[in-house]
């Protein structure tokens, strides 16, 4: 195939994936000159699985990306079918909203805004080759020999390398849906010298919603509540889809049963290591044998499909113990499969190969993020995506790098695991995976990011004016309540007694008041009110701010302990070998990773306490040695 | 940097010596070293009969011969020498331990030498430090080991010996186990909102489960104080006017239990302490000296100072004179005692009794009375049994118990309980029960300090372990 030059560019994303597309916008967006090379321009942004986005400690990352600039959270807010915020009844810090997308919509949208962003170059194209010169990335060779340059290279290829669907006993080779799998850019990385990993995922059969009974199920409507992601957003889709919720009989735990032996995950076919949290069904069953039923939500994928996701009935039986295996379920009786549920299995990074800002360790200027560094999920995706686009879009144009630290966010937490534990298994974020997780949530990913993301350049002039004016008027406003003191007249105790809280017996700060459980920042609204008109946000923030101030200053206190240890920087040529006393196992990980300090040394499994102790000792001696020497 | 081309080991562990065994008369007494150099200052000084050098003898072997000082060529002692090559050592570092003649004086000889011949001599703790250091033993254990070689007597040496064998370790372990299907639950609740079948982490299910932890904290807590009473010596102060039989009492105790050690506390010779071994509790007699010297306390330091002495003291045995009344002395002692543990010693039952009893069982209440004459040497044996049942009341005796004896244990269960008690006082508010979370695993961070183990991912394993989770 002979070779032409395609084109110059500052950064090229490989893959247009949940990571692709965050990537490529931010880097645009910061001004870098942005290539988009994706296999199938009419898959930008797909959901290959679930048509959800969102969820405990996701919906949380969402909003973060929207406060750095991001694009995922006002997609979703103009093509959901369905938003609901869950643990409403649990305290703020796990608050989360979900939303249900109309698949098609979502990817239509993203790919306008694509299209439409300046700095950013569109191309359909395959790409089997990167161009590498002394360890560092210079460009790369599509299929049709078209040969692009670049500063710097982001592969964001998801599910794709080395893909191989699994049905029963039929594998063959495959991106996820039946897409192309991406085999020799899979090979080139191998070549490159990069140790690779097989993890597999699965996803479960879709049925056709004219055949569901769902007089069988339950209803699952959406909140009457209008919620959004983005703290742009202005309008908001009252048109709401259900979804319903039915469960698994008796008979569909036989059927598992006696099918097992089919199942390739039992067989043996599947090697790759699969998600604990995200269970097929046969694995629900197998493992959890004393459970008689498991939930199963029937999802519809969009507004314009009759297509509806069997959640929660993942496998990769063949195809007609599939179909028996709906047919058991109440109100799918009658239904007709549309799609057979299958397994996927690809080659995934081992993302310790990675530095904290997702650069690869191995060959400069070379990022990756998403599904490729082993996680799951499109929100964990886009997460890695911003940021590295972010990052290398810095890099090309001679701008600092940015690391989000695990106070900062749910995406700091997710990258920081990545990069310093690896995972055996393909990651998905958990609130219980954050320790700082009262500082993590989903009301205030606008304060703790926004500021970041106008100093990068994704947030606009106004966005970051609004944001300074709203964080003004949450200091003024929790001045206020700190000073002002409520009287035990008529009127306050009345309004206490509403809540059912005890009489006051003396004067006491609002904000004191607004401690007890039983009050609500509109209590305290109605007895002393504000000069000006106070927006639900602010109330929000003040609420939470007072009411849980004490766990606040905890959780602060704790990251001030940590911050000391990430203050610890490693020299980076530090010789772990010379160091003796550390055990040879924490010797081999720690060459392995290279954590930048001693706080992300500390988080290495395999490097124990002891270990820390003699790397302090070392680092400190050696800073002596430098001074003295 | 000045050293390139040169690797050079910055945590490079010399050679380090010390006495290890107690001071004091003993038969024999050990000096240890420990590091690279260990068995080659060794061989420096050490001549066997058959000219052997240690350097070339197998590991974990004994050897005898003399100690000769190559400066003088004069024989120093007559040794037993332990050589024990790395790793498979205390510290994992090359061991020699030079058994010679106990006293002072030799043993400090054969320091002396080893220091010479380029030894270090080594910090308290330090040789377990190394163990620590070199991954030999764990944090629990290596303070255990602390302990083990601090502890005054017999059962203090079972407390520790248990501590090492990592009783305790299991004990905190099911605490923390408690707390971290507690905490799963909790989680689950959270991450899988609407995984159906889990059951909520009501308040009501958290403040059980939180009490229930609490009151173990405070079980370990009680035996805590003790744990450091078996490792520091129950610290006894005798009272009592003069000629009431206080010096007879301190002798008797003396002579019955072989005194283990006498300790000069501080730099003045103002405070003498003896340790006494009195059925299996080490008893620490306070300022024995002003009792001899002065026979009164009281009169000897003054008020002020003998409260102080009484405030610190862990038992206070107070003896009185059987032949005569009680004095307006007496009541004052009595009054300065109240609300300690006191043991009141009616002395000289030989003579006439004149004291009024029911008077003094009444000053007494709770505390016990005994009735001497340590003049006949009658009563000391049920003494010592009041003094070993106030120690171990609830019969403790029973071998199979865990004490906490460690400060940096016993800081971190309180910090423990404290934290807990956070999260009960919390959870009785009505705070969310994603809240009051935060005060549980921290509970269980600071248990897992005292054994050193905070993995994180510990409670992601519980999860899924536990529960069936899909959505």
């Amino acid at each position: 195939m002979p070779k032409f030059e395609a084109g110059t560019f500052d950064v090229i994303v490989i893959g247009a994936g949940h990571a692709g597309v965050e990537a490529a916008l931010s880097a645009a967006k910061m001004g870098a000159t942005t290539l988009v090379l994706t296999m199938n321009l009419d898959m930008i942004a797909f959901m290959p699985c679930n048509p959800s986005l969102g969820g405990p400690a996701k919906g949380i990352v969402v909003r973060e990306i929207d406060a750095l600039g991001g694009a995922m959270g006002k997609v979703i807010d103009k093509t959901h079918i369905q938003m609901r915020m869950l643990n409403t009844g649990k305290g703020p810090a796990v608050r989360a909203l979900r939303a249900q997308a109309d698949k098609v919509l979502y990817q239509q949208e993203m790919k306008r805004l694509l299209e439409e962003q300046e700095n950013l170059t569109l191309h359909q194209g395959v790409v089997e080759e990167l161009i590498v010169e002394d360890n560092e990335v210079k460009g790369l060779v599509t299929q049709v020999g078209a040969v692009y340059r670049a500063k710097t290279v982001i592969i964001t290829t998801g599910t794709f390398l080395r893909g191989e669907v699994i049905i029963g006993d039929l594998k063959y080779s495959s991106g996820p849906n039946n897409q192309m799998p991406s085999i020799k850019l899979a090979d080139n990385i191998r070549e490159l010298g990069f140790d690779m990993v097989r993890f597999k995922t699965g996803t479960p059969p879709r049925v056709n919603s004219r055949t569901i009974d769902y007089s069988k199920t339950e209803i699952q409507p959406g909140d009457d509540t209008a919620w959004a992601f983005s703290y742009e957003t202005t309008e908001f889709i009252t048109d709401q889809l259900p979804c319903w919720l039915t469960y698994t009989t008796p008979r569909t735990h036989e059927l598992i049963n006696e099918n097992l032996h089919l199942s390739p995950m039992y067989s043996g076919m599947i090697k790759g290591k699969g998600p604990r949290y995200c269970p097929s069904i046969e694995d629900k069953i197998v493992r959890f044998a004393d459970k008689s039923r498991h939930q199963i939500f029937l999802e519809p994928e969009g507004r314009n499909t009759k297509e509806v996701y069997v959640q929660g009935l993942s496998t990769s039986l063949p195809e007609h113990v599939q179909k028996q295996l709906i047919a058991s379920v109440p109100g799918l009786e009658n239904a007709e499969m549309m799609r057979a549920g299958y397994a996927i299995e690809y080659d995934a990074i081992v993302p310790t190969q990675l530095w904290p800002t997702l650069e690869t360790k191995r060959i400069r200027n070379l990022y990756t993020a998403g599904q490729l560094n082993g996680t799951s999920g499109y929100e964990e995706a886009a997460g890695q995506g911003i940021m590295a686009g972010i990052n290398a879009a810095s890099r090309a144009l001679g701008k600092e790098e940015r690391v989000l630290g695990r106070a900062d966010a749910y995406i700091g937490v997710l990258i920081d695991d990545l990069v310093t534990k690896g995972t055996s298994e393909p990651y998905r974020l958990l609130t219980s995976r954050a320790e700082y997780r009262l500082l993590l949530r989903h009301d205030n990913a606008d304060m703790r990011l926004t500021e970041l993301g106008y100093e990068i350049g994704l947030v606009s002039e106004e966005r970051h004016d609004a944001h300074v004016i709203k964080k003004q008027q949450i200091d003024e406003e929790i001045a206020r309540l700190r000073k002002i003191s409520i009287k035990p007249d008529n009127h306050t105790q009345e309004i206490i007694r509403e809540t059912g809280g005890s009489e006051l017996r003396e004067p006491m700060k609002a904000a004191d008041l607004l401690k007890r459980p039983e009050i609500k920042y509109s209590q305290i609204e109605r007895i002393v009110p504000p000069a000006e008109k106070v927006s639900a946000e602010v109330k929000e923030q003040v609420e939470i701010f007072i009411k849980y101030e004490g766990y606040i200053e905890k959780s602060m206190q704790q990251v001030e302990k940590m911050k000391k240890l990430e203050d610890k920087k490693i020299p980076e040529n530090i010789d772990y070998d010379a160091i003796s006393g550390i055990a040879t196992e924490a010797k081999s990980v720690l060459n392995e990773v290279r954590p930048l300090s001693i706080a992300q040394a500390s988080r290495i499994s395999g490097v124990n306490p002891a270990d820390i102790s003699i790397l302090l000792v070392y680092i400190e001696q050696g800073r002596i040695a430098k001074i003295s020497g | 940097m000045c050293n390139q081309g040169r690797k050079v080991n910055y945590v490079h562990f010399d050679t380090i010596a010390a006495i290890s065994t107690p001071m004091g008369e003993g038969a024999i007494a050990i000096v240890r070293l420990s590091g690279d150099e260990a068995v080659q200052i060794t061989d420096r000084i050490f001549r066997s009969p058959s000219n052997k050098r240690l350097n070339e003898e197998r590991s974990h072997t004994i050897h005898y011969g003399h100690l000769i000082d190559p400066t003088t060529s004069e024989t120093v002692e007559e040794v037993m020498v332990s050589l024990m090559k790395a790793p498979k050592t205390f510290t994992r570092e090359d061991v020699i331990e030079i058994n010679c003649h106990g006293g002072i004086v030799a043993v400090t000889r054969v320091l002396k030498l080893v220091l010479k011949e380029g030894a270090r001599l080594a910090e308290p703790g330090e040789f377990t430090k190394r163990a620590f250091l070199n991954g030999r033993v764990d944090l629990s254990q290596a303070e255990a080991v602390m302990d083990l070689i601090r502890s005054k007597t017999d059962r203090a040496m079972d407390v520790a010996l248990n501590q090492m064998e990592g009783k305790l370790s299991r004990l905190i372990g099911a605490l923390r186990q408690a707390l971290i299907e507690t905490l799963a639950q909790v989680e689950v609740n959270i991450d899988y909102p609407e995984y159906d079948d889990v059951e909520e982490m009501t308040i009501p299910l958290m403040i059980e489960k939180s009490t229930w932890v609490r009151n173990e904290i405070d079980k370990l807590l009680r035996t805590s104080s003790q744990g450091k009473i078996l490792r520091e010596g129950l610290s006894t102060v005798i009272i009592g006017r003069p000629n009431v039989g206080k010096s007879s009492l301190l002798n008797s105790i003396i002579q019955e239990n072989k005194a283990i050690v006498t300790d000069i506390a501080g730099t003045t010779r103002d405070i003498i302490e003896e340790y006494v071994n009195v059925r299996g509790v080490p008893l620490r007699l306070v300022d024995t000296a002003g009792i001899r010297e002065t026979e009164d306390i009281v009169e000897r330091i003054g008020v002020e100072r003998s409260r102080k002495v009484l405030r610190e003291a862990d038992l206070i045995l107070l003896v009185l004179n059987s032949s005569e009344e009680l004095s307006i002395e007496d009541e004052r002692l009595f009054e300065a005692v109240s609300g300690m543990d006191t043991i009141i010693v009616i002395n000289k039952t030989d003579l006439p009794q004149k004291i009024d009893l029911p008077k003094v069982m009444e000053y007494a209440g709770t505390g016990k009375v005994v009735t001497t004459s340590l003049l006949k040497d009658e009563g000391v044996d049920e003494l010592e049994e009041a003094i070993a049942g106030l120690f171990f009341e609830g019969n403790l005796e029973s071998g199979d118990f865990t004490y906490v004896s460690n400060a940096r244990h016993i800081a971190l269960l309180h910090n423990a309980r404290a934290t807990i008690e956070n999260a009960l006082a919390a959870a009785e508010a009505g705070v969310p029960v994603d809240m009051i979370q935060i005060d549980v695993t921290r509970t269980w961070e600071i248990l897992g300090e005292i054994i050193g183990d905070t993995v994180q991912d510990g409670l992601i394993n519980e999860l899924f372990s536990q529960f069936c989770l899909g959505k």
